[in-house]
């Protein structure tokens, strides 16, 4: 047989279009809708198109336009539940449209927990002006006021004259009719959906090997690309010899990226691609290639000394952020003061599906790119950048994301892809290594936190100074950054919920020596794991239960404002009074997860419970840890309870699930993972040198519950995982009566 | 020289080099992405399928290794995509992203076939060497204990 069997681009349509859970690809909408949001009716002999996120086709199926990545949270479960039930449309009847990027669209960047935390009440007005506008359609159709319509089930009722219409047969009508731009949302006992354990949409293509990801489409005539980048970031190539990559056997060419750029944001990193008829020719290829990098400024960049540059700043003088009261007359009139410096490694999100993208230039001189991008709109515009052509030229499909933690909201891999397709005029798949991932990312910043507390003779605490020190994201797009930018502070550290009367935040300086970037929760991860290490530590100190100590330490119910304290602070792109640091709700998660893990209760010698609470992306979540430790003085996590509260939520089955797997997570930063530089480039490379939590040291339960409440939804990927740190090393506190200060606990040589 | 081998119970023939990975032949020359790459260097298993019943990682093993034999992959488990396994891991919602699943699967039908009803300790042994990033490892257990109560 053929030694090459490709798919072609149709039979690729076909296979990912089928309605029963595979990846649908928009490739064409019905209509012309241009407007963000929902706009006037898109006409068409067959379908009506109320705004951009619904397409009623005269078949009855409504396509909803999922404009987010799918990544792993369910959002493409999420969000057509939301549209379907405002819309009151048949769960059957649906069918769940992938968005190209486009910026028609309300913001596509998958990241920051903000789906539906930002989106829902969008979402609701897609369903709802849907549904409105059929109703206006079976009420022009029947000569009745349209306020005497029902819409349900996917069906226009008028009760006293006894008519009833489907929605496939008012397409035609609606399609005449001026979409609204507003209508009532349903009251939430009517909800359908919303609030529901809808099973995951792509169940079956994940269980049969259908789903498609970034590096599952083969085009004809296309090529597979394997790029070596330089170790350390700022580095460029001086010259390379590629004769011995052109004659292995599949090698068609050999082609330099140029990189870095000042500042590298999100562009390729440069380096020399090697083009082959299959990923393995390419691989093989690159693995001869002679490359003569000049190294750049960042080639002494060290950890180990770079640990002790943070560790010096962090424990000077900083800038104030916040002041309330003095807390240096605090520490003075102190009964007993402590402090601490806790210390936490630069991590990959090392996501299953390492980066991959496929791109081809297409006739009208545009490019057309299919990625695992978290950010199709960021990716459209960074390919148009880089091409030097027209936005609008830049196709981008969303592929499903195998994981993507933050790392696929940078489209450099992307770049590089449709560089390749621009060099070579011919399709080319971009496949990372795991290597070139754990090594060539965007890290999660290292980082240095400084804390000093004082205690009355109550051991109520008086005063708190905490300093933050980490190299920030902004230094990927401002090389001259040297500092924790606004939006990181934001993240667990301004919104420090404790009642000391005394505070004083501080950020210190620190000069970035790789990409810095987003991953997971972000800056709370290390914020959370001081704080709430921290307050255990008072806890003890104060002769008191930890668990105790907190709630009174919260005291109250009470509404935190780190503005009043002179903090710029952002609330995650929302007001205090839509969604307040409320204590009360720091207060309830903690009780109800410490009640859950039965709190107090005896336990044998060589075991422990931890507690720590976090608030995040507008979500409060607390964690209890039961940890064991063996003769030998190995840690193990033995069971998890996570209470939730995120206010509203949609589908509580993809939520507890977040729940799980953020336990999961955090688990694998607090006892396993670091990344370390030497002579400028990342040490390690793989799962064996990068550990990850595997089933072997997952807990026997993660048991998680999720507080009712009628309160705006908050963010649901993230919050779950910065209090997991915190709980087991207060865990391994309670257990051992030893503080670890530092992550992973690998290195504490008790993993 | 092609190398023949069965793949889902058809007969190829793969003109390709002697030492490509299994994963690479099977996803580039045959077309099947079901099977992922996750590390190339049988870390994580993402890449897992049978040869000849037999789980193995398909990223070390050369093609030539598989020659004349039968190698199944996802797409290979069962014609309708309802063997046990994939039932349970559908009822149980397992998958997040769902990449790291098929995998998973591979092993879990593997383990199952080897041993109809694994205790967790069982499930740990054979499982540990999957790695799931998004922390589905508690469903995988439930599900697996799933699939084994409704087989038997």
């Amino acid at each position: 047989m053929s030694a090459l069997k490709k798919i072609t681009r149709r039979e690729f349509l076909q296979r990912t279009g089928q309605a029963s859970g595979g990846l649908v690809l928009a490739l064409t909408f019905v209509g012309a809708c241009s407007r963000p949001g929902p706009g006037p009716a898109a006409q068409s002999a067959n379908a009506v198109a109320p705004n951009v996120y619904v397409n009623i086709r005269r078949d009855g199926i409504v396509e909803i336009i999922c404009h987010r990545s799918e990544m792993g949270q369910g959002i493409r479960t999420g969000l057509p539940q939301v549209i379907a039930d405002e819309m009151e449309a048949n769960w059957d009847m649906i069918e769940v449209i992938q968005a190209l990027g486009d910026d028609k669209y309300a913001s596509q960047n998958t990241d920051g927990s903000t789906s539906i935390r930002d989106q829902f009440d969008l979402l609701r007005n897609a369903g709802a002006t849907a549904r409105e506008m059929l109703i206006a359609a079976a009420a022009k159709t029947w000569g009745v006021p349209a306020s005497e319509c029902v819409a349900r089930d996917h069906m226009v009722y008028h009760e006293s004259t006894n008519q009833e219409a489907a929605y496939g047969d008012l397409v035609a009508v609606a399609a005449s009719l001026e979409a609204p731009t507003e209508a009532p949302f349903k009251s939430r006992e009517d909800y359908r959906y919303i609030g529901k354990p809808i099973d995951t949409l792509d169940g079956f293509a994940f269980t049969t090997g259908q789903a498609m990801y970034g590096g599952d489409l083969a085009l004809p005539d296309m090529l597979h690309a394997s790029i070596e980048r330089c170790p350390v970031v700022g580095g460029t190539v001086v010259a390379y010899d590629d004769k011995a990559a052109r004659a292995v056997n599949g090698v068609v060419d050999v082609v330099q990226i140029a990189g870095p750029t000042t500042p590298v944001a999100f562009n390729p990193l440069g380096g020399i691609a090697v083009l082959a008829e299959n990923t393995w020719a390419a691989q093989r290829g690159r693995a001869t290639l002679d490359i003569e990098w000049d190294l750049g400024a960042n080639a002494s960049h060290d950890s180990a000394v770079y640990r002790n540059t943070l560790t010096e700043s962090v424990t000077s003088e900083g800038t104030p952020v916040l002041t309330r009261g003095d807390v240096a007359a605090a520490f003075a009139a102190a009964n007993e003061t402590l402090e601490a410096v806790y210390y936490a490694p630069y991590l990959s999100q090392a996501p299953m599906e390492p980066p991959a993208a496929v791109a081809r230039m297409t006739d009208d001189g545009g490019c057309e790119v299919w990625a695992c991008t978290q950010d199709p709109q960021s990716a459209q515009s960074t390919v148009a950048t880089i091409l030097g052509i027209d936005k609008q030229l830049v196709k981008v499909h969303v592929t499903l994301l195998g994981g993507g933690f933050g790392r696929k909201s940078k489209p450099d891999f992307i770049c590089e892809a449709a560089l390749l397709a621009q060099a070579t005029r011919r399709p080319v798949k971009v496949t990372w290594t795991r290597e070139d991932d754990i090594r060539h990312g965007y890290l999660h910043s290292v980082s240095a936190q400084y804390l000093k507390a004082s205690l009355d003779a109550d051991g109520f605490g008086t005063g708190l100074l905490h300093r933050t020190c980490f190299p920030s994201i902004a230094s990927t797009f401002d090389p001259n950054a040297d500092g924790p930018a606004a939006f990181e502070i934001d993240l667990g550290f301004l919104d420090n919920p404790y009642a000391f009367p005394n505070m004083e935040l501080e950020t210190a300086k620190a000069i970035a020596h790789v990409r810095i970037g987003w991953l997971r929760s972000v800056c709370n991860v290390f914020h959370a794991f001081a704080v709430c290490g921290f307050m255990d530590e008072l806890a003890y100190q104060a002769g008191e239960d930890p668990r105790d100590y907190l709630v009174r330490m919260l005291k109250g119910n009470r509404r935190i404002d780190p503005t009043a304290d002179g903090a710029k602070y952002g609330n995650y792109g929302h007001s205090l009074d839509d969604h307040p640091i409320d204590t009360a709700r720091h207060i309830a998660v903690l009780e109800k997860a410490a009640a859950m893990a039965d709190w107090g209760r005896a336990l044998p010698d060589g075991r422990g419970l931890g507690i720590a609470v976090h608030r995040s992306f507008l979500s409060w979540v607390a964690v209890v840890a039961e940890v064991s430790v063996d003769g030998e003085g190995k840690m193990a996590v033995e069971e998890l309870w996570i209470a939730l509260d995120a206010g509203t939520i949609v589908n509580p089955d993809r939520v507890r699930a977040q729940m799980e797997g953020a336990g999961i997570f955090g688990m694998s930063l607090a006892l396993q993972g670091a990344l370390t530089a030497e002579n400028g480039g990342i040490v390690q490379g793989n799962f064996d040198t990068y550990p990850v939590t595997r089933m072997s040291g997952a807990p026997a339960a993660i048991n998680v519950h999720i507080m009712e409440s009628t309160a705006r939804p908050g963010g649901v990927g993230e919050p779950g995982v910065p209090p997991v740190a915190p709980a087991i090393v207060n865990a391994y506190f309670a257990a051992t009566g030893t503080r670890i200060r530092e992550l992973p606990l690998r290195n504490a040589g008790i993993v | 020289m092609a190398i023949e081998l069965l793949l889902n119970g058809e007969t190829i023939a793969l003109d390709v080099d002697p030492e490509m990975p299994l994963l690479w032949a099977i996803r580039d020359v045959a077309g099947l992405t079901g099977t992922k790459y996750g590390c190339g260097k049988a870390l994580c298993g993402a890449c897992n399928v049978h040869i000849d019943g037999e789980p193995a990682r398909s990223c070390v093993v050369p093609v030539s290794a598989a020659a004349g034999r039968s190698v199944t992959t996802i797409e290979g488990l069962s014609p309708e995509g309802n063997h046990p396994v994939q039932l349970a891991w559908r009822e149980l919602n397992v998958a997040q992203c769902g990449y790291c699943q098929s995998g998973q699967i591979m092993s879990a039908v593997a383990l199952l076939e080897r041993i109809p009803n694994p205790t967790d300790a069982d499930i740990d042994a054979a499982m540990s060497g999957n790695i799931c990033r998004c922390g589905t490892y508690l469903r995988i257990r439930q599900a697996i204990h799933k699939a084994a109560g409704d087989a038997s």
